[in-house]
């Protein structure tokens, strides 16, 4: 029922915005990889402890995602069907291998905070999904415009869950300390318990918006015929 | 007027509802709670009332949003916080304390759908969060039986909430009347080979959590209840005894390095934990078998947890793995329908 | 049994008859199959070769840089140091290896060999020896450099180099000054036949810290503590005797 309503709501927004701007928007809020489709949650889960973390990940896997995307794009009509999940992996290692080197000419410190995620992204849901659902069916400049609003979708939901986990399990924000001296850190926060709590404390707020709005669209008739059932 | 309906033969009595279980379960915990009161003074009593408010308060909070009816005259949510106050540090900061209150209830009942759908005991989610947390504040024991503990809080009590708790060492070594090193019985043998007196762990004048300190009153008012018929006999039963034989076994193998059985029986919350939260009716088992094999694997992961993990009390956590394990183990021990032949259940049906 | 190899049968007839080609041009020959990959892998390789280039330098002085911060922590007043590579047999720099090992000629490589970073002072002289050392932590594996002096026969300081332990209890190892102050002189005299240390370095109970070969252990981080005590004990068993048998080859560098 709450799909049905939800697929008829998303056919009207297509129709009243423009197309690019709904394709770059969809990833941010609507198909958030994160906290709508519940994608990528190895990274999501595992390197959110502070805000920086989160952000390093988010953006090498934005870079990764629109390098791939844009590539995949370009050469869709040449890659046969047959061999496209093995041509889409090499494309997003070698964007992989590229992020992992300039993360280690950036900051070694980073690098080691990010530990084997970084090599990881490569098996991200997110970006083969993206290869494979999106690029190879649409034009680059739509394909690049999907990169980017999933990539800030995703990075987004990163730093939510890498500010509340910093903010509660250490007392800082980009390592800047908010409470003084006397906070009493919630170490479980960082701990990797506290990655779960964070996401569901997320998902239950996503949820219960997405709930009230669906609720609020639906009109009296179709509530009417919603309680009937 | 008053209408008197008369009724033939069989009269149906009524079975105790779960309120008069839950009422007579918060009346045997009020010995403990009286002890605790009287070893550790005020911040035992402020622990126990802080909890119960938080989990009362959570319970309503979550029945006002969900739209449920009120849960509140069951009692459970008053049951799970005095059992929470009893198994923290007496010294435990109250805002923790509270945050405990509020987990337990929220993550450990009211997200599964309410009492009777939590697959944990709340008052160990609740604990086992803190312990996550704070992991400090939660290993801070203070003496027992301190002269002035009716008059005054122990320092970390009162601490500002969010703030890091008042150290106690000081405080320790003035009020102490013996020398206080501020571990627990279990803590002092497992890392220092230190043993303690069993009579002292039954009579409980020991450090401690607030309310686990007696094994032998905590055991009285266990008895009540299953004199009662409030209580299945056999998890306790099952639990002392399955920790029990692994320590025994772990003794005989080397003595000089695992202590005695007894004293494994009577010190940390293996009493508490056995008596009033591993039957908690919800979590176990409902088949005879499936509750000795719950009861033996909980006693058995304490021992394991206890000797060989990282912390030096595994009750808690022995207990919440029992709760996960009890589907599992109902599954596994349904018995088997009378006139139904086996080969009917689970085999496919021959032409 | 026979019904299940009937399905087998079945289901690879089914699978034969999506796979026999209807339609020709669904299936590509191999070599559009074969261009399609290799010039993507051709690609990949480029880009990769390119960032290699351009990081390598980056990530080189990144690491010296790490490291040289690491040892100049640990040995106080060092400015220099030189790489030497040490095992049972002899010590040599960590240049000279690197040549022997490309011209061939490696007697070193079969037994097991530590890099040691031997740090000097403004006027060339030795101040000290930086190692590294490791042992289980609560976690994981716990990695620390630590520094020795030669001349007070002392350990001088650590620094973690990788440790995962819990934040807030075992990561204090890496931040608490009083248990950091343990290593600013840390007793590690070797016996008179310089074969093993007199006094070998151990982990006590916080607040019960005697000797100046003890290590004072931080409440609450017992097992993190214990991990570094042990593995300064097992590191400065195992290397100082060798050490102390070839510094003069060090000093006279």
């Amino acid at each position: 029922m709450t799909t049905n309503t939800s697929a008829a709501h998303s056919e009207v927004k297509l129709k009243s915005q423009p197309d690019s701007m709904d394709t770059f928007l969809r990833g941010i809020w609507q198909d958030n990889p994160v906290f709508v489709m519940l994608l990528g949650m190895c990274p999501v889960l595992a390197v959110t402890n502070s805000v920086v973390n989160a952000l390093a990940m988010g953006i090498a896997s934005l870079f990764v995602l629109f390098c791939s995307n844009t590539l995949v794009a370009l050469l869709r009509n040449f890659i046969p069907k047959q061999v496209r999940i093995a041509s889409y992996i090499v494309i997003i290692a070698t964007f992989v291998t590229v992020v992992d080197y300039v993360i280690q000419a950036i900051s070694l410190d980073l690098y080691n905070a990010l530990g084997a995620f970084i090599q990881l992204i490569v098996v991200n849901c997110i970006i083969l999904g993206r290869a494979e659902a999106f690029a190879s069916k649409n034009k680059v400049g739509a394909a690049m415009l999907d990169a980017l609003g999933m990539g800030i979708g995703f990075t987004l939901a990163l730093l939510c869950l890498g500010g509340v986990r910093e903010i509660l399990g250490n007392g800082t924000f980009l390592g800047i300390s908010l409470f003084g001296e006397n906070f009493q850190a919630w170490s479980v926060m960082i701990l990797p318990p506290g990655g779960f709590f964070v996401l569901g404390a997320w998902l239950l707020l996503f949820n219960w918006l997405k709930e009230r709005k669906d609720m609020k669209a639906l009109s009296p008739d179709l509530q009417l015929a919603e309680t009937k059932n | 007027m008053e209408t008197v309906e008369v009724r033939t033969s069989p009269h149906v009595h009524g079975a105790p509802s779960v309120a008069t279980i839950m009422r007579n379960v918060v009346y045997a915990l009020l010995p403990i709670c009286i002890f605790a009161t009287y070893q550790f003074g005020l911040s035992a009593v402020a622990l126990i009332i802080v909890t119960t408010l938080a989990c009362i308060f959570t319970e309503s909070f979550f029945n006002r949003i969900s739209g449920t009816s009120d849960s509140l005259g069951d009692f459970s949510a008053v049951i799970t916080g005095v059992l929470l106050a009893l198994t923290l540090p007496p010294g435990f900061p109250l805002w923790m304390a509270a945050v405990a209150g509020f987990i337990a209830i929220a993550l450990g009942k009211k997200l599964f759908g309410g009492l009777g759908f939590n697959v944990f005991n709340p008052a160990l989610v609740g604990r086992a969060f803190v312990q996550a947390a704070f992991p400090v504040a939660i290993t801070t024991w203070t003496p027992s039986l301190t002269a002035a503990r009716f008059t005054e809080f122990i320092p970390s009590t009162l601490t500002f909430p969010f703030a890091v708790p008042a150290a106690v060492d000081q405080w320790n070594a003035q009020v102490a009347v013996d020398a206080f090193s501020g571990a627990t019985p279990l803590a002092l043998s497992k890392f220092e080979n230190i043993p303690t007196d069993t009579f002292l762990l039954l009579f409980g004048t020991t450090a401690g959590s607030a309310g686990e300190t007696s094994a032998l009153l905590i055991l009285l008012c266990g008895l009540y209840l299953i004199f009662r018929n409030m209580l299945d006999w056999r998890i306790p039963a099952a639990v002392l005894l399955g920790a029990f034989l692994t320590e025994e076994a772990f003794h005989l193998f080397d003595s000089a390095r695992f202590p005695d059985p007894w004293f494994m029986l009577f010190s940390g919350g293996l009493m508490l934990g056995a008596m009033f939260m591993a039957s908690d009716m919800v979590g176990s088992p409902v088949t005879p078998v499936g509750v000795w094999i719950f009861g033996l694997l909980i006693g058995f992961l304490t021992i394991i947890i206890r000797l060989f993990g990282g912390l030096n009390e595994g009750i808690m956590y022995a207990i919440l793995l029992g709760n996960a394990a009890s589907p599992l183990i109902d599954a596994a021990t349904q018995p088997r329908v009378y006139g139904v032949t086996e080969a009917k259940i689970f085999g496919k049906k021959v032409d | 049994m026979t019904v299940s190899a009937n399905n087998n049968s079945e289901s690879s007839g089914q699978q034969k008859k999506s796979e026999t080609p209807p339609p020709v041009q669904n299936l590509p020959s191999n070599t559009v199959m074969i261009r399609a990959l290799g010039g993507i892998a051709t690609i990949a390789g480029v880009i990769i070769v390119f960032v290699f280039q351009f990081t390598q330098p980056y990530i080189a002085e990144n690491k010296r840089r790490a490291i040289e911060k690491a040892i100049y922590q640990v040995v106080p007043g060092a400015v220099n140091r030189t790489s030497y590579l040490l095992n049972e047999q002899a010590l040599m720099l960590e240049t000279e290896f690197n040549e022997s090992e490309s011209s061939g000629s490696s007697t070193v490589s079969q037994v097991s060999t530590e890099t040691i970073y031997a740090a000097f002072d403004a006027s060339g002289k030795l101040v000290g020896i930086a190692m590294e050392a490791a042992a289980q932590g609560y976690q994981d594996v716990i990695r620390i450099l630590y520094g020795y002096s030669p001349e007070c026969e002392c350990i001088t300081g650590i620094s973690i180099l990788k440790s995962t332990e819990t934040p807030g209890l075992g990561d204090k190892i890496g931040t608490d000054l009083k248990f950091l102050a343990n290593f600013i002189a840390l007793d590690a005299k070797l016996n008179q036949e310089k074969t093993a240390l007199l006094n070998p370095i151990e982990t006590v109970k916080h607040g019960r810290k005697t000797a100046d070969w003890q290590i004072d252990s931080i409440s609450g981080a017992t097992v993190s503590s214990n991990a570094i005590g042990k593995m300064l004990r097992e590191s400065t068993k195992k290397m100082l005797p060798l050490l102390i048998k070839h510094l003069h080859k060090i000093i006279k560098s």
